[in-house]
């Protein structure tokens, strides 16, 4: 894999004495039930082809019908990313060949979008960068190619799904204003947060509900912007980060050396590791839009919006700043948890039960992330956590209480991931609960003494540390029960302060 | 003339399949000549209809009620005894789609295309009680004017062989002249219902865009197509938009208008209606002939003290202009979809591009594909402005001149065609002489309004068709107007040829 060397000096990917400007257009597919113009339903995974009508196969004569919940889900999109939602928009066809495109045009708006001049905040040091949102439109998806080999042109056959075509889409839109591929992935992180707040879509890169493409040109400071590429076929934010910093890499360079940067379209290749020419601007399509003879101009009432807008839940910059301000966790917490909705519900739900807000932070921060990220779950359905947050709020009150240590706690929180059953049954069933009764401590304390005459004299002689691993022995022969403060002090007691 | 023949079936006096069958006949001795049909389902048919007087008989025979129902053939449902056209053979333009039955818009693309569903048009008709024979010929997806563009074969003139029967709508209007079938229907985009009916000397109407579903309608230019009857008689014709008419939630662009009971303002006096004559309907290309029968046609509306007088349509004559951009572009788009991959005609030629030229050259024939060029050249970036924009901006002016013309007229009328049919092959060679014969029809798209064309007399032994036009949704006033002038000209010479089916 061909990581990419940037030249010293620069700031987060982009080279030092360079500037990167950087806009997103993102695909993000809507949670409906059914299709845009069908009854179809949108399920995910279904067998190839099952999941069809005349409508979404674009049989001659059929006719599209819009989607209510659709549009509504567009406009909640809009709302919550601060955009001017048009009162009189348009469908429009944009017509170029393809085959997963059952009628070889697909139903798009193009110069009156559903809404436009919108705006999200993005973390940047210490405060926040405003990244504009130029627009959002309503479309549909299309169907997904399989080929028998890398292309379509190369392929002996290739074989076409239309379960996805139909899918409702809102296209959002970025102004250049990114300037870091950092700044890329944080934009495309926050808005996937606000999808999932809002209650627009899941967003799963994975499974092509979220999809990006990305502009990008460099130029040094002052100058005006050079001429810019589009990176495709990025599937995590991962790639958006490494597509970027490649492909300013590759375009500094080939200014630096008196080249210039060719107008074109490039795909990221993951596995290499770098961006190639998928097609020039010679090439570049002409869509010929016009407006959809099938479908009368889409009129929204301004009351209607104003009740969608009433209806937007709290979302992610306000939720941080309420765990700040009325739990006092430290920004950074606060950012973490409420990147995800799921996660954020998670929290507070703990947090009912459990009303330490610092010390449940600590372990969604901690053990909940490690756990998710360690099995590679995105948590934005429902069930996702195999822990739910009645039974962590009441292993924190058991930690709280001494009836478990930190430790065994960690133990038990293993265990309610993989079997989902209380922690009060598995401490009880395995005996977990904590020792602080001194008499058996000593016990263990006496005999690990006895048993490590070279580790006492060690630490007699001044070494602290030997200490901790008689604490050790001690933990391993209560078979990691008993009280650690306990342990401690009758250590201390028996040996004296080290060094002595 | 359906009315009492639906009468007659429930009566019992006459059997659905015996009516059928008759049409069958009739069809087999005169259709090897006239090249109405290009699929027929003759069994579906005769096994619908004789379900239809069992189920009558039954009732009959319990003593029951029109409450009752009786079940239909393959492609309907249950149909009510009361059903407005209970067994009645109709036949279908072959660009709605038929579930289970052919539908090829008579050309190769779709040679062997079945559809899965029922365009709405059909599955209404279907629940009337009507009975299916087969669908007829066209010219290829709706684009020309004589019927001479069928990929398959050419349709005849029943009133004399060596004509054109015009078009698109060439099968169905042909077949209802020539008595195949009491009605059929057929689609209208620049006047491809109007002007074959002109040519037959039958009654054909071209109804509000929005009044009918075009749900099942193979789209040639969506913002203009309508479905429409061809009828032997203005009350069949009003009979049948009573049933085809109305909101589909299928089709977006459906209006939400209630339908009126055409039939019952017919016989309605017509005295002191206002109708106006638009000059540029009458002027240069005009054949005189034609010229003569419309005047005629005047003076009997005068006669039944119609207001007759002279108006003006100044953006008439951009309107054929306006048509040929409008309508290429949105066949350009809407004909994108056959491309060889998922029905249809398929010519494989090594890869995807390749498919895809072979399947649509060897598909199309040549007008389709003209019109294709024709249209992906005026959307395409540089020309949309100075072409589409422009032509939908002349569009409204044409529509604001209706308008004007309504606010002081209850209707227009005009000729349907500047000259009576022509023949055979005689344009074929020269597109735009071809394109002038709906150079009357065209306008009435562009605006939405609606439209018919009804006998109104001869030219050299040959039909000629007046064109009653009139605002959104008043349909009933057309109607009113062209019965009125129907029985007026009841025992007109020129009527001995008119609906001549035995």
């Amino acid at each position: 894999m061909a990581e990419v060397r940037l030249p010293g000096g620069g700031r987060g990917g982009v080279p030092a004495g360079w500037e990167a400007v950087i806009g997103l257009e993102v695909h993000v597919e809507l949670s409906t039930a059914s299709k845009m113009f069908c009854h179809c339903s949108t399920r995910f995974g279904a067998p190839p082809n099952s999941q069809v009508c005349p409508v979404c196969l674009g049989l001659p004569g059929v006719l599209p019908v819009p989607n209510r919940q659709a549009v509504e889900l567009a406009v909640r999109a809009a709302l919550a990313l601060n955009c001017r939602v048009a009162t009189y928009s348009k469908f429009d066809r944009k017509n170029y060949f393809y085959p997963d495109m059952p009628k070889n045009y697909q139903i798009s708006q193009y110069d009156l979008p559903l809404a436009s001049d919108g705006y999200l905040e993005i973390p940047v040091g210490e405060g926040s960068k405003r990244i504009r949102i130029r627009r959002l439109h309503l479309e549909e998806d299309t169907g997904k190619s399989m080929h028998a080999a890398d292309d379509i042109v190369t392929a002996r056959y290739s074989l076409v799904d239309f379960n996805r075509a139909g899918i409702p889409l809102v296209e959002i839109v970025s102004e250049p204003d990114m300037s870091t591929p950092e700044e890329a992935r944080l934009y495309l992180e926050k808005l996937k947060a606000i999808m999932q707040y809002c209650g627009v879509s899941d967003c799963r890169m994975e499974q092509g509900s979220l999809r990006c493409d990305i502009n990008v040109s460099v130029r040094r400071p002052g100058e005006k912007a050079g001429t810019r590429t589009e990176i495709k076929n990025l599937n995590s934010f991962r790639a958006v980060e490494r597509s970027l910093a490649y492909e300013i890499a590759r375009q500094v360079d080939l200014l630096s050396s008196g080249r210039e940067v060719e107008q074109e379209t490039r795909h990221w290749d993951e596995a290499a590791g770098c961006t190639r020419t998928l097609r020039t601007k010679e090439y570049a399509h002409d869509y010929r839009y016009f407006p959809d003879p099938d479908l009368p101009p889409l009129v929204l009432d301004p009351a209607w919006i104003e009740e969608v807008r009433r209806s937007l839940p709290e979302l992610p910059d306000a939720r941080r700043e309420r765990y700040v301000r009325e739990m006092g966790l430290p920004p950074y917490d606060a950012g973490v948890i409420t990147a995800s909705r799921a996660l954020a519900e998670f929290f507070e739900e703990t947090v009912r039960a459990f009303p330490q807000p610092k010390t449940v932070s600590n372990w969604v921060m901690g053990e909940v992330r490690r756990y998710l990220n360690e099995h590679g779950i995105d948590p934005e359905e429902p069930g996702d956590i195999p822990v739910r947050p009645g039974h962590l709020a009441e292993l924190l009150a058991m930690v709280d209480r001494g009836t478990v240590n930190m430790r065994v706690a960690r133990q038990v929180f293993a265990e309610m991931w993989t079997s989902g059953r209380p922690p009060a049954e598995i401490v009880r069933e395995k005996g977990l609960e904590q020792v602080s009764d001194e008499a058996l401590i000593e016990k263990a304390v006496e005999e690990a003494i006895a048993a490590n005459p070279a580790v006492v004299a060690d630490y007699r002689k001044g070494k602290e540390k030997a200490l901790g691993f008689l604490v050790g022995e001690v933990m391993k022969a209560t078979r990691g029960r008993a009280n650690p403060q306990v342990v401690n002090r009758l250590l201390r007691e028996r040996l004296g302060p080290p060094g002595q | 003339m359906i009315a009492g023949t639906v009468d007659a079936i429930r009566r019992g006096e006459l059997r659905a399949r015996d009516l059928v069958e008759e049409c069958l006949n009739r069809i087999a001795a005169l259709d090897g000549v006239l090249g109405c049909f290009l699929t027929l389902d003759g069994e579906s048919a005769l096994e619908r209809a004789a379900r239809i007087d069992e189920e009558l008989a039954r009732q009959r025979r319990a003593g029951g009620s029109a409450a009752g129902v009786a079940p239909a053939g393959a492609r309907g449902g249950e149909v009510s005894a009361d059903a407005a056209l209970l067994g009645v053979p109709w036949a279908c333009k072959d660009n709605i789609c038929t579930r289970g039955l052919r539908t090829t818009c008579a050309s190769r693309i779709l040679e062997g295309y079945v559809p899965p569903y029922s365009a709405t048009v059909v599955e209404r008709l279907e629940a009337a009680g009507a009975v299916l024979l087969g669908k007829t010929n066209m010219d290829e997806f709706a684009m020309g004017s004589s019927g001479e563009n069928s990929a398959f074969f050419p349709t005849r003139n029943p009133r004399d062989t060596t004509r054109v029967p015009g078009g698109s709508s060439s099968g169905s209007a042909a077949a209802v002249a020539a008595g195949l079938v009491p009605f059929a229907l057929g689609s209208d985009t620049g006047g491809s219902v109007r002007q074959p009916a002109s040519f037959c000397g039958v009654v054909g109407m071209k109804p509000t865009y929005g009044r009918v579903s075009r749900y099942g309608l193979v789209a040639f230019a969506s913002s203009l197509d309508q479905i429409g009857p061809l009828t032997a008689t203005v009350e069949d014709c009003a009979l049948v938009m009573e049933v085809i008419a109305g909101h589909d939630p299928r089709d977006a662009t459906s209006a939400q208008v209630p339908v009126p009971r055409y039939r019952e303002v017919l016989g309605r006096d017509v005295k002191g209606m206002k109708l106006g004559v638009p000059r540029e309907y009458l002027g240069e290309g005009i054949e005189r002939g034609v010229r003569e029968a419309i005047d005629a046609a005047l003076g009997a509306f005068e006669d039944l003290g119609c207001v007759v007088e002279e108006c003006s349509l100044p953006h008439t004559e951009y309107a054929l202009a306006v048509y040929y951009l409008v309508a290429p572009a949105e066949a350009s788009s809407n004909l994108a979809r056959y491309d060889g991959v998922r029905y249809g005609l398929r010519v494989g030629a090594g890869d995807i591009t390749g498919m895809y030229s072979h399947t649509r050259r060897q598909g199309f024939g040549p007008e389709v594909r003209r019109r294709i060029m024709l249209g992906t050249y005026a959307l395409s970036a540089g020309y949309y402005d100075a072409y589409y924009l422009k032509a939908q901006k002349v569009r409204t002016l044409v529509k604001r001149d209706f308008e004007e013309a309504f606010s002081r007229y209850d209707l227009l009328l005009a000729p349907t065609s500047p000259t009576v049919a022509f023949r055979l092959g005689e344009r074929t060679a020269d597109p735009l002489s071809m394109y002038m014969a709906d150079v009357c029809t065209i306008p009435v798209n562009l605006a939405g309004i609606p439209a018919i064309s009804i006998p109104c007399g001869e030219s050299e032994g040959l039909p000629v068709g007046l064109q009653i036009m009139g605002p959104p949704f008043a349909e009933a006033t057309i109607l009113q107007a062209a019965y009125a002038f129907e029985r007026a000209t009841a025992t007109a010479p020129w009527r001995r040829g008119v609906g001549s089916n035995g």
